[in-house]
């Protein structure tokens, strides 16, 4: 069981935050060329772990889960950072929350491509239009960001999970992403929303 | 580009339907398995190809929602079609290109994708 864009492992990640009860998720990719690094960090305020079940998160014969008796979510991301060169680490505290922190070298032959981020964050949306995610991206030192908590502002009232909004934030991500690797004309936050 | 201004032309269409929709009868639930598994084989395209595939259609009464390893995993990804006062169906190895029959045979006109089924991929 492998998978093939670094997107999909974040949303795998993501889902223990759901699970875990929380009601924001940050999600970050920062990509730098000069140290050669992709550093993605999901974090999250729900439930978090003891030290001790925090130790065993790579141990996939530990889940709390009852319908299957591995947990595959951390070992994977960490194999998939580690055959990369870079690590995973995991920060968590009860009752405050988890952090997620994965290092890629970029230019490392078995470093798996970003993919399809804004498809991973309108899964994310439309299952769980009552929580929110904020999800900041960039490439050396150039960055866009899309918190759901402003977009609710604008919104007043209509939900996150209305097909047109999630049609128009995975387009915005698409297009930031676009910007941020020089594929448009614009500079990225040209178009900032806030 | 996406502008805010779009975003709050969304916001009022989407105020005007919501006055005009009267939300009486039980939806049908589409389930997909979202964990690892699920995810590994390939659940996120076939979610956002269900809901791009019932916006599509205008079907109000579908709700999407996710639900974790079902124990199954190697038939994943995995969705569950579940109607009220009908049987559950369950699909197996769904990929994002099997999702507008499902929706159109058995969504549309309540006929169950036999062959999509668990039961027929097991065999």
């Amino acid at each position: 069981m492998s998978m093939l864009e670094l997107s999909l492992y974040i949303l795998d990640i993501a889902q223990n935050s759901i699970s875990a009860g929380a009601s924001i998720i940050e999600i970050s990719v920062d990509e730098d060329t000069g140290s050669d690094l992709i550093i993605i960090n999901i974090s999250d305020n729900g439930c978090g772990m003891t030290e001790q079940q925090a130790s065993r998160v790579d141990d996939p014969f530990y889940t709390t889960r009852t319908t299957r008796r591995v947990g595959l979510g951390i070992p994977l991301f960490r194999l998939a950072a580690e055959q990369a060169g870079g690590k995973l680490t995991v920060k968590s505290r009860p009752g405050r929350g988890t952090s997620v922190t994965a290092s890629f070298v970029r230019s490392h032959v078995n470093c798996l491509p970003l993919g399809d981020i804004s498809g991973t964050l309108a899964a994310l949306i439309r299952l769980n239009p009552n929580l929110d995610f904020c999800y900041r991206q960039s490439l050396d030192g150039n960055s866009f960001s899309l918190d759901t908590k402003e977009l609710r502002r604008v919104l007043d009232g209509v939900p996150l999970d209305n097909s047109e909004v999630v049609s128009w934030i995975a387009g915005y991500v698409n297009e930031q992403i676009e910007l941020l690797s020089g594929e448009g004309n614009a500079k990225p936050g040209q178009n900032d929303l806030k | 580009m996406k502008t805010l201004a779009e975003l709050q032309a969304i916001r009022d269409k989407a105020r005007m339907q919501m006055k005009m929709r009267g939300d009486n009868r039980e939806a049908v639930r589409v389930v997909v398995g979202m964990a690892t598994c699920g995810i590994s084989a390939g659940a996120r395209p076939v979610l956002n190809a269900f809901v791009n595939e019932i916006e599509k259609r205008h079907l109000e009464n579908v709700v999407v929602t996710q639900t974790g390893c079902i124990g199954m995993c190697q038939f994943e990804p995995i969705v569950e079609v579940m109607a009220p006062g009908k049987e559950k169906v369950t699909y197996a190895k769904v990929t994002a290109d099997k999702v507008a029959r499902i929706v159109a045979e058995h969504l549309v006109n309540g006929n169950p994708v036999m062959e999509y089924t668990i039961g027929n991929v097991m065999k």
